[in-house]
């Protein structure tokens, strides 16, 4: 864990693992775009995330990193197994695939890695940085961050307000 | 050798191009919700990776917009998944292609 060494500066990016996160990650978000069952896709789309969470702890980001997996493998994969669950009577697979989307999403890649690998000054390894810890954020938040802070609470609430109203039964 | 930033925008732009594969190709619903969500995450991972990079990290400026970002993508994820099932109950399916009520 790079949080028992805080204070010492962030253990050096090991290359070994970030290899083996990037194909566990990226084979898992293409078993979660591609594979026909439902359930089997949302399954993957959980261990994407966990994928995406090593990602930050391996940037030094630990407390972004926890919010991640209780965000969305706590939540919203649950969510939407519950909702593959309660839809389930129509189609337990999905048939449709459309083989354009295939050409757009590669075009856009080609694109992306072009950009890329044209830009010079990003190809740079990590400086060293002094650890980032919880009671950094925390300070940040209640300070320059107030403002954003209050703004994300009125919209979830207005967020879980409105989910409520919409599958609420219709009156007859 | 250590990975570099360009190396993390390259898997974070094959994540982004997986979700959009999900969302433009899949004709579930749930499929596009999660594809859009894929593509969010690896918006969150280039803001990480760009923090994480710059010589001055003194501002933690894209751990927090990584914070709210997530919390945003949940109340996307929350009110997407009602709409599912609100369309559900009403059309009985949720087939994308077949929701062509509106068309004029």
């Amino acid at each position: 864990m790079q949080s028992a060494f805080a204070g010492h500066a962030f253990c050096r990016m090991n290359s070994v693992a970030f290899i083996l996160i990037a194909i566990l990650t990226l084979a898992a978000a293409l078993a979660a775009a591609t594979l026909q069952k439902l359930m089997h896709a949302a399954l993957s789309f959980a261990l994407t995330f966990v994928g995406i969470a090593a990602f930050f702890f391996l940037l030094g980001a630990e407390f972004v990193g926890l919010v991640q997996i209780f965000v969305y493998i706590g939540a919203v994969a649950v969510l939407i197994v519950f909702t593959i669950l309660l839809t389930r009577r129509d189609v337990e697979k999905d048939r449709g695939f459309n083989w354009s989307g295939v050409v757009v999403a590669l075009a856009v890649f080609g694109g992306l890695i072009w950009a890329i690998f044209k830009t010079r000054s990003i190809s740079i390894t990590a400086p060293e940085i002094p650890a980032l810890t919880v009671e950094r954020i925390g300070q940040v938040l209640m300070t320059g961050y107030v403002w954003p802070l209050q703004c994300v609470g009125l919209l979830l609430t207005a967020a879980l307000i409105g989910a409520l109203i919409l599958v609420m039964e219709e009156k007859r | 050798m250590m990975p570099t930033l360009s190396i993390f925008l390259v898997v974070s732009a094959a994540l982004f191009c997986i979700g959009l594969l999900a969302a433009l190709s899949r004709r579930h619903a749930i499929f596009i919700l999660i594809g859009i969500e894929m593509m969010l995450a690896a918006a969150n991972l280039n803001f990480i990776a760009f923090w994480r990079f710059n010589p001055q990290p003194q501002q933690p400026t894209g751990v927090m917009v990584a914070i709210f970002s997530i919390a945003i993508a949940a109340a996307e994820a929350a009110v997407g998944l009602a709409l599912v099932i609100a369309v559900y109950r009403h059309y009985r399916t949720t087939n994308v292609d077949q929701l062509d009520q509106l068309k004029g």
